[in-house]
């Protein structure tokens, strides 16, 4: 069997990327696909401690955390139309009206 | 055997993570999302986790990005000609990096604690994986089952709100 580690390390740089991608990209949409796989890359390690310390409550974590990233996609887009249709644009530097 | 084909896979869920961060279209990191998120159903399947991979693959690739491609072609957004970074992309650069090195510090550092159940391989394969998450989730985790069909209530009723009224 894989060391567990492996799949630790595989999320760590996933989760960095994610990291990365979330604070550097300009677009909105591309942001939230980041964010997404930075939950994913935490869902890995879920489903890997689960499976090495033969428990299986972190699976079921993995479900509620797709069903938040479910209603995380279904607000959030709705809120980038919204932006869309003010602005003509998704670009998050011309999301400034709050910033000092 | 099986460390050469987790290779492939991980090699394959890296590259991919990156061309989300790196494309330019926002379609084609879409569509290299979809793969890092087959890459992670892969993963499931060796862990044992048969039923996580096919959620992975129908709620994630499926319906998910399907939300996010819908919306891509809603907005008619084109690929980006100007700059595709903000000003802050060393800053980002180091403190994803950063973020990396602690997690591997961390990961490495400590030892595998917890408690430990009764799910092994034998157990899987005689009752089977849906069964055992089925079991835990409707007896164990109810109220958070519960809680959980109030969130989507929530996401559903402002999604249409934000989404049908001018703003």
């Amino acid at each position: 069997m894989i060391p567990l580690y492996y799949y630790l390390l595989v999320s760590a740089i996933l989760f960095a990327i994610g990291t990365i991608g979330v604070l550097t990209r300009r677009n909105a949409i591309v942001i939230f696909m980041c964010v997404e796989l930075m939950l994913n890359a935490v869902n890995l390690t879920f489903v890997a401690f689960s499976r090495y310390l033969e428990n299986i409550d972190g699976q079921v974590f993995v479900f509620f955390i797709m069903t938040v990233a479910a209603a995380e996609a279904a607000v959030g887009l709705a809120l980038m139309i919204a932006f869309y249709k003010n602005r003509e644009s998704i670009d998050v530097e011309d999301i400034n009206l709050l910033k000092w | 055997m099986e460390t050469f084909f987790f290779a492939i896979v991980a090699l394959v869920a890296i590259v991919s993570g990156m061309l989300v961060v790196k494309c330019r279209n926002p379609i084609n990191s879409a569509l290299s999302l979809v793969l890092t998120f087959f890459c992670l159903a892969t993963f499931y399947v060796l862990l044992d986790a048969p039923f996580m991979a096919a959620i992975q693959v129908i709620v994630y690739a499926g319906a998910i990005m399907v939300l996010i491609v819908f919306v891509i072609m809603l907005l008619n957004i084109r690929t980006e000609t100007g700059r595709r970074y903000m000003h802050a992309l060393p800053v980002g650069l180091i403190i994803g990096l950063l973020t990396l090195v602690e997690i591997v510090y961390f990961f490495t550092r400590s030892g595998l604690t917890g408690a430990r159940g009764d799910f092994n391989k034998e157990l899987i394969e005689r009752v089977g994986h849906t069964e055992l998450i089925g079991r835990s989730m409707f007896t164990d985790f109810l109220l958070p089952f519960e809680i959980t069909s109030l969130l989507l209530l929530v996401a559903i009723i402002g999604a249409v709100v934000l989404a049908k009224r001018k703003i």
